[in-house]
């Protein structure tokens, strides 16, 4: 017997002319955790799906438990112990928990003996780790933090022995992800080998036992977790030394500019997803909203930028109002100096199979300086985008290039240069750094802190609460709909942690 | 004719003209359960007509002509997933393309092969499906109510009709008892869970697409070889059409589906026999106002208003792996 869980020798897989990952090779301990760390695009997730037979790589060996194995698809990765905990749950909405976990594991053809074989082994399994969860709950109607529980509870049922788990805490409050980092310590003590794939240091640091670094398809590092520091995981992961955190100076706030009372907010299915929402922004700060993805800042901001009719509450910009229950029409917020990164760059702020130039003047292309009668003037067009990239440091600098094939990060960038450049009083940011890498994030913080400094009222949404922590003057936390504390920046994680969860104050005290 | 009398008729009339609708509407059930839409049926169960009579015809045995039936909705079917699912094509388009197909080659082969202007030649009695008396059907018809009740509506039909309606509890057994249903769809709603799984979600489109292609084939047999003795071109008349309508209006799940066809049956009965008779108030119903109704009916569902229609999540989009 091997002591390595896994072993991959020489891996290599191209897409194409995109080389995915070049000639790996990564060693992973029984019993431990080890962390899977990179950034986005770095050929993390290609990696794992190799190795959980979701792909087929190119060339290299795959040694599980010190036998070379081929893993042709997902079966023989099952039937070798190995489980996969997916970034996007790989669940059956409407199917109970049971019929999820089951799935692809039913004892025979027909169900009837199978389901209660299957509903009394989840039950072993639920008591044996710890991991409660109603075998007959709709997963719809499961928060995600159980969601993600049943997925570990089918990996589990498969028989798994070596766990991996694709940016797990991407969808949890740091409540969540730390009770989840409980339950793989607790899985680990009870000899599973457990893969973790992320992009957050923290996390790394918090749980893993060694980690391994990857950039741009290649393995650069792998470290005992005790010996190293997120200064040289970061450096190791960006290629270069990097500020994790962002200079600024104090802010200088003025004028009130944006100003929302009252805000009521439904969905598409008629639920209040926000609820009675009061805020400022002054000139000269920026205001940060804390809270999980789903608790309504996308609807507030979908309401304030006109976006989405609100059910009542009045908004006001720069002491004007903005028809928000009405019918108040995004390109005229745009000319009143509301400028708007809207928190889904793929399905909201570029259209990916224009041209770069074409979508650097989207939203402005009524301008007169890009008019010509009906007639864009192509030259001007193009021109400023040529512009905005070399200031934006946005590349390649091809302005004619398809927008899609840009990376996260430079996409993003084309969005803030469109937005930050036409001198707006007020800044609505959704998400500046998702799925962007690490020295992109760096660039965007920077642009952000010059806005401010400049004199424009901004407003940032983000789920990330480092960078919420680190760009805002003030946090504002929203928990379903309703903003449910003011902090200072100072404030500690864990403080914020509790208010994201809906902790209430007074529950917070008596903690 | 006494009230009974004419009740009893619309009911028999009903149960007759739902059976295809069933029929189609199932199979379109186990293919779009599976993530694979498909606006063929009408194609489908035309072209399975066409074969049944021509071979029912040729050969002189209901079951060869039912088998040919089988054999050529089967391999339109696979064309179908060929497109859909190997291919990743559009679902739609290819849909339309086998409509077309079937609607202009059910013609030219039937004037090529029999001259009859597109129809194929009467059946004999031995050739087609006969209606089937149940036990004491007659010697209990003379019992009030339920005498004729028994024999018109439970006996007197068609195997194929009983194999229809018996085809609801298997599907719906199917579809929640085993572990092919809970495959199927799952791979409807989230074909990644599938793969994820170790299932061939391609297999298991397949499977959805086959059975839909061999329960297209009784629905073309049933039309050529069991209510009529031989096959008329367009005899389909858009009954692919309605029992896709069918479908949606009972939100994919099999006992609404037998349902709604019933109901949609029982309308175009009505049709039949309101055609050119003065009613109180309204007069004359056009039989085109009757025929619109299912599709209006199933708008006004898709519209929100009864309930809502909600179909398989995966529906219609061709699963290719996330990078």
């Amino acid at each position: 017997m091997s002591d390595l869980a896994i072993e991959l020798r020489g891996i290599d897989k191209s897409f194409g002319p995109v080389h995915a990952n070049k000639n790996i090779n990564l060693s992973v301990s029984k019993g431990t955790i080890h962390g899977i760390i990179g950034e986005n695009g770095a050929g993390k997730s290609t990696l794992m799906s190799i190795l959980y037979g979701f792909y087929q790589a190119d060339e290299g060996k795959i040694l599980v438990n010190g036998e070379e194995i081929t893993i042709r698809d997902p079966n023989v990765a099952i039937a070798a112990g190995i489980g996969m905990v997916h970034q996007h749950f790989m669940l059956v909405d409407n199917f109970t928990v049971l019929e999820n976990v089951m799935l692809g594991a039913e004892e025979n053809a027909i169900l009837n003996r199978g389901i209660v074989n299957a509903r009394a082994e989840l039950k072993r399994l639920e008591d044996e780790y710890a991991l409660e969860v109603d075998p007959d709950a709709v997963i719809e109607e499961l928060p995600v933090g159980l969601q993600q529980r049943v997925e570990i509870l089918k990996a589990l049922y498969r028989g798994a022995e070596i766990l991996i788990l694709d940016e797990p805490t991407g969808v949890l409050t740091p409540a969540e992800a730390d009770h989840l980092f409980r339950i793989l310590e607790q899985l680990r003590d009870q000899g599973k080998t457990i893969i973790l794939i992320t992009h957050k240091l923290r996390e790394i640091m918090a749980i893993t036992d060694e980690v391994s670094v990857m950039r741009r398809g290649e393995m650069v590092a792998t470290r005992k977790t005790s010996e190293t520091n997120v200064e040289e995981l970061a450096e190791l992961m960006v290629g270069r030394r990097v500020l994790l955190r962002v200079e600024k100076g104090p802010s200088n706030p003025s004028d009130v500019k944006l100003s929302v009372d009252g805000l009521t907010v439904r969905d598409n299915r008629g639920v209040v997803m926000v609820d009675d929402v009061s805020l400022e922004v002054r000139a000269g700060e920026i205001v940060g909203i804390a809270g999980v993805a789903g608790n309504g800042q996308s609807e507030l901001l979908q309401a304030i930028t006109g976006i989405r009719q609100a059910e009542k509450g009045t908004v006001l910009l720069a002491g004007q109002p903005i028809d928000v229950t009405g019918d108040a029409d995004p390109q005229d917020l745009r000319k009143r100096g509301l400028a708007h990164v809207p928190e889904d760059r793929h399905h909201m702020g570029l259209v990916l199979s224009f041209e770069e130039n074409e979508n650097a003047i989207l939203g402005y292309h009524y301008d007169e300086e890009y008019l010509n009668g009906p007639m864009l003037k192509l030259d001007a067009v193009r021109s400023h985008a040529a512009q905005s990239a070399e200031k934006y440091d946005i590349r390649p600098p091809d302005v004619r290039l398809k927008t899609a094939n840009f990376s996260g990060g430079n996409q993003q960038k084309i969005v803030l240069a469109r937005e930050m450049e036409r001198d707006p009083a007020v800044l609505v940011i959704g998400q500046p750094t998702r799925g962007v890498d690490v020295g992109a994030i760096e660039f965007i913080h920077k642009r952000i802190i010059e806005m401010r400094d400049a004199g424009k009222a901004v407003l940032l949404v983000s789920v990330e609460l480092d960078e919420i922590r680190s760009l805002s003057d003030r946090i504002l936390v929203m928990f379903a709909g309703r903003v449910v504390g003011e902090r200072t920046p100072e404030a500690t994680e864990g403080e914020l942690g509790l208010l994201m969860a809906g902790v209430e104050e007074g529950q917070e005290a008596a903690q | 004719m006494d009230y009974f009398q004419i009740v009893m008729v619309t009911l028999e009339a009903t149960i007759r003209l739902s059976v295809p609708l069933i029929l189609a509407a199932l199979a379109g059930l186990y293919s779009e359960r599976s993530g694979i839409f498909d606006i063929g049926l009408e194609g489908k169960m035309l072209a399975a007509a066409f074969a049944g009579g021509a071979a029912a015809a040729v050969y002189g045995s209901a079951i060869i002509g039912l088998t040919a039936a089988i054999v050529v909705s089967v391999a339109l079917a696979m064309v179908h997933a060929f497109a859909s699912i190997t291919q990743r094509g559009n679902q739609i388009v290819s849909g339309v393309a086998i409509n077309f197909i079937a609607l202009g080659s059910t013609v030219i082969l039937g004037q090529a092969w029999f001259r009859q202007g597109g129809r194929t030649p009467q059946l004999n009695e031995d050739s087609r499906f006969q209606a089937i008396t149940l036990p004491f059907a007659e010697t209990l018809a003379d019992v009030p109510v339920l005498g004729p009740i028994y024999a018109n509506l439970i006996s007197g039909h068609f195997l194929l009709t009983y194999f229809a309606f018996a085809m609801v509890p298997i599907t719906w057994w199917v579809l929640y008892r085993t572990r092919f249903g809970l495959r199927l769809r799952a791979v409807g709603e989230n074909p990644g869970a599938v793969d994820t799984a170790g299932i061939s979600v391609t297999k298991m489109r397949y499977l959805g697409v086959l059975c839909c292609g061999i329960l297209c084939g009784f629905a073309g047999a049933y039309l050529s070889m069991a209510v009529a003795a031989g096959f008329v071109k367009g005899m389909t008349a858009g009954k692919g059409f309605i029992a896709l309508a069918a479908l949606i209006f009972a939100k994919w799940k099999p006992v609404n589906v037998m349902l709604a066809c019933l109901l949609f049956g029982f309308l175009d009965a009505l049709a039949i026999l309101l055609q050119g008779q003065q009613l109180p108030v309204v007069g004359e119903v056009p039989v085109q106002f009757m025929q619109a109704l299912p599709y209006v009916l199933t708008v006004i569902l898709l519209a929100g208003f009864i309930g809502k229609a909600i179909p398989p999540k995966a529906g219609g989009k061709p699963y290719v792996k996330e990078r």
